[in-house]
């Protein structure tokens, strides 16, 4: 049967870039469908009626929904090219404990510290640099997250590269101070044809985000 | 290799009872490992360093945190029972919905109940529209997976556990069989399977608690 791949996406979002980087990874031709946010598409509301969020990744009509499971799905049915996760079990098992811990972490703390003042901006920095911390130390020297290749975790963390000069210019940080590592990393990563040509302009995302700010009132 | 299996977990914890039933439905010997949550030991700090919580299974000296990935782990090592589907698409499927309930159903009935009056009734509107994804997801099923436990209802156990406890406590029924006759149904059925199937020797009748059934054993 002749594949068909849909991907509901959004231009800046970190989440679509990732199932962007899978597809890419395994060569996989898809369509890609730009979400309006203020305005979804009935497919997307029927595709993901629990969230009703991007991205939903659509393989032969049926819906795949949040970023690391289409990862996962992706890997597992196009198994054959560039796998992602490893194959031994207790790996596996790393592996998705810290994609894990970047969902749970990356994210939302890098937005608070981007979007808050005072003390909840104190608060979320000093966290937000713990996180860094631990990341560079799980990363160590190693070219990529889980050894030699790029894979799975590496996938989760790379679309935060392009919120690094938010996190330098409104969390007050210096990411090559931060994490030399992790910087390395990211850009070793943007060598990679898969991750260039899925990650958002930087400029576009540098201006919405200062939008987004002066919504907020804080420019 | 004889395998040496450990569990680190509270005796309360429904993310530990995750860890649990997986073991149980494969049939592994375990070591259980008790915490106290206000007084850690040294080995679950040493095991996970990164959240310092339970649960954490330790399997030939190699630690796996994190509840959801300590039951794929568990599925992934041990073949027999399978309790995640084969098919990727019921897979990414399986996973979505224990995800839903870890981020929005437990959260939002969780909510309900630590509020009273207005806010309470309005939480409550929220929590009832979760409950009726799940609700859908039961239709033509005995179970989350099927004929069978699977990842799902592992993920989901809790609800049999803590929104009954939730509810004697406040007297709000939330899940009744009038309101969400599948999901009613699915608790009763979770409940005797895990006590009564995966209890080779059940020696007494589920400890009553208030009216509850303890689900760990």
């Amino acid at each position: 049967m002749a594949e068909e791949v849909i991907l509901l996406d959004h231009w800046g979002s970190p989440f679509g870039v990732r199932v962007r980087i899978a597809l890419a990874e395994k060569g996989i031709k898809y369509e890609y469908r730009e979400e309006d946010l203020k305005n979804k598409s009935d497919l997307l509301l029927k595709m993901n009626p629990a969230h009703k969020k991007i991205p939903v990744l659509i393989h032969n009509k049926k819906p795949v929904c949040e970023s690391l499971i289409a990862v996962q799905y992706i890997d597992e049915v196009w198994k054959e090219k560039c796998p992602l996760l490893p194959s031994h079990p207790h790996e596996r098992a790393i592996s998705r404990f810290w994609a894990d811990y970047i969902d749970k972490k990356v994210y939302q703390l890098g937005r608070t510290m981007c979007a808050t003042k005072g003390e909840e901006h104190e608060a979320a920095k000093m966290e937000f640099r713990e996180c860094l911390k631990l990341l560079e130390s799980q990363l160590g020297d190693k070219p990529y997250f889980g050894g030699d290749t790029f894979g799975y975790v590496d996938v989760a963390l790379v679309p935060f590269y392009c919120y690094f000069g938010a996190y330098e210019t409104y969390g007050n940080l210096s990411m090559e101070a931060e994490c030399p590592k992790l910087l390395a990393w990211a850009k070793r990563c943007v060598q990679r044809e898969s991750v260039s040509r899925s990650l958002p302009d930087q400029k576009k995302l540098m201006e919405r985000i200062s939008d987004f700010r002066k919504r907020l009132g804080f420019e | 290799m004889a395998e040496e299996v450990k569990l680190f977990k509270t005796w309360s914890s429904p993310y530990g009872l995750r860890a649990v039933w997986a073991l149980k439905l494969k049939g592994i010997e375990y070591e259980s490992i008790d915490e106290d949550h206000d007084n850690k030991s040294p080995q679950l700090l040493q095991y996970n360093p990164v959240h310092k919580k339970i649960p954490v299974l330790i399997h030939n000296g190699k630690p796996v945190a994190e509840s959801l990935v300590i039951v794929e782990y568990i599925d992934e090592t041990w073949k027999q029972n399978p309790i995640l589907p084969q098919d990727p698409y019921e897979c990414a499927t399986a996973c979505f919905w224990a995800k839903f309930g870890d981020e929005k159903v437990l959260p939002s009935i969780w909510r309900v109940f630590i509020q009273e009056g207005k806010a309470q009734e309005e939480l409550l509107g929220q929590a009832m529209e979760n409950l009726k994804f799940l609700e859908e997801q039961l239709e033509g099923k005995v179970f989350f997976g099927g004929e069978k436990i699977g990842l799902v209802d592992i993920a989901l156990g809790w609800i049999a556990n803590l929104t009954c406890m939730l509810e004697e406590i406040s007297g709000l029924k939330l899940i009744t069989q009038e309101k969400f006759p599948l999901l009613f149904g699915w608790m009763q059925n979770f409940v005797c399977t895990v006590f009564v199937c995966l209890n080779p020797k059940p020696t007494e009748r589920p400890r009553q608690l208030g009216g509850l059934q303890a689900l760990d054993y």
